[in-house]
C-alpha cells in the first residue's frame, strides 16, 4: 500500500504523518505545486497551515495544483485522509460535507481527546472495534464542525458521522460532537484529531495507528 | 474599460454562533456602552476589478463560503 502525503507551503504535521504511514506500508511525499500523485493508492492531506489560512482555512490550498489531481482522483473512488486542514482543506475544496468554524472558545486548543468510534464499517476504520475509544490529540483554532440542520440529519442518518468527541470532550463546539466525518462514496474521510500523533505509546497513545492500519490491510482501489 | 472599485461585505449566516462578535458584545458594557445587542464580526474585502459583473461568482467560489456566510458586494460607480 502505497501512501502519498502532501505539503503545502505552511503544512506542519506532513513528517509526522509520513513517518505513521511509513509504519504500515510506503510513505511518499507529494508537492503542492506539482499536478503529480506518484501512482499512490491513499493521498493523505496533512494538518497546518496551508497558504497561511488566509480569507479561510484551507480556502486557498484548494486551488493549488495538485488538488486538480486529488479532485479527481478522490472522484474516481481513491481514498484520500483528511487530517485537521486537511478537512478544513476538503470541506472548501466540496470533496467533504459541511465546513469548520472558529472553535467557540476562540482559542487554540491543544490537548489529548477522547473520541467514540461511531462508524467502524469503513475502509479507514475496519480494523477497529464498533464503539471502541481512541486517544488522539486535536490542536486547532479552527475545527468547530458545521452542517445546516437538513444536511447534519442527512449525514446521521447514512452513517457518515465516524467519530465523535466523547460525551464532554468537544474541544471546539462542533454540532453533535463530531469530529470526523466520511464523504457519501465512503472514500473521503476527514477528521480534526491528528492520528499521526498518536502512534507510538511512547507519546501516550498508539491509537491513532488503527486508521492507517485499516488503509493498509484494505484492498487497493476498491472504492469502499 | 476602466477599473470599478468594489467592497465585498461578508458575514457569518443568521444561526450560526459567531464567538468572536459574542466576546466583542461582552467587552463593550465593560467600557460603559449598554445596550448594544446581536454583534456580528465578519470581513471586509476591497477591490477594483475591470468586470464587476463577475463579483457574484467570485464570492460563490472564493471570497465567501456559501454554506456558512452571507456576502453583500457593492460597487462605487464613479470609480472613486
Amino acid at each position: 500500500m502505497k501512501f502519498g502525503v502532501i505539503s503545502f507551503p505552511g503544512s506542519c504535521d506532513d513528517v509526522d504523518a509520513r513517518l505513521a504511514c511509513a509504519r504500515v506500508g510506503e510513505a511518499v511525499a507529494l508537492w503542492h505545486a506539482d499536478h503529480d500523485l506518484a501512482g499512490v493508492d491513499v493521498v493523505v492531506i496533512p494538518g497546518g497551515f496551508s497558504y497561511g489560512d488566509y480569507l479561510r482555512a484551507g480556502a486557498i490550498a484548494r486551488f493549488a495544483p495538485i488538488m486538480t489531481e486529488v479532485i479527481e482522483f478522490a472522484r474516481e473512488g481513491g481514498r484520500v485522509m483528511a487530517i485537521c486542514n486537511g478537512f478544513q482543506v476538503c470541506c472548501e475544496a466540496g470533496l467533504l460535507p459541511g465546513a469548520l468554524l472558529t472553535n467557540v472558545g476562540r482559542r487554540f486548543v491543544c490537548r489529548q481527546v477522547t473520541l467514540d468510534l461511531v462508524n467502524a464499517d469503513t475502509a479507514f476504520t475496519r480494523g477497529l472495534e464498533p464503539g471502541e475509544r481512541l486517544s488522539i490529540p486535536v490542536k486547532h483554532t479552527t475545527g468547530r464542525y458545521y452542517a445546516p440542520p437538513e444536511l447534519l440529519d442527512r449525514l446521521e442518518a447514512a452513517g457518515q458521522v465516524v467519530l465523535r468527541y466523547a460525551p464532554g470532550e468537544n474541544p471546539n463546539g462542533s454540532l453533535d460532537d463530531i469530529a470526523g466525518v466520511i464523504n457519501e462514496a465512503g472514500n473521503v474521510f476527514g477528521l480534526m484529531p491528528h492520528p499521526e500523533h498518536a502512534v507510538d505509546p511512547l507519546t501516550g497513545s498508539s491509537d491513532g495507528l488503527g486508521l492507517f492500519a485499516s488503509l493498509a490491510a484494505s484492498a487497493v482501489g476498491a472504492g469502499v | 474599460m476602466g477599473v470599478v472599485k468594489a467592497r465585498v461585505l461578508v458575514r457569518p449566516k443568521a444561526g450560526i454562533l459567531d464567538p468572536q462578535g459574542a466576546a466583542v458584545e461582552r467587552a463593550l458594557p465593560a467600557l460603559g456602552f449598554e445596550g448594544v445587542r446581536d454583534v456580528r464580526v465578519g470581513r471586509l474585502i476591497e477591490l477594483d476589478v475591470a468586470d464587476p459583473a463577475r463579483l457574484g461568482e467570485m464570492c460563490e467560489r472564493l471570497l465567501a463560503n456559501p454554506l456558512i456566510e452571507d456576502y453583500e458586494v457593492l460597487v462605487e460607480r464613479d470609480g472613486g
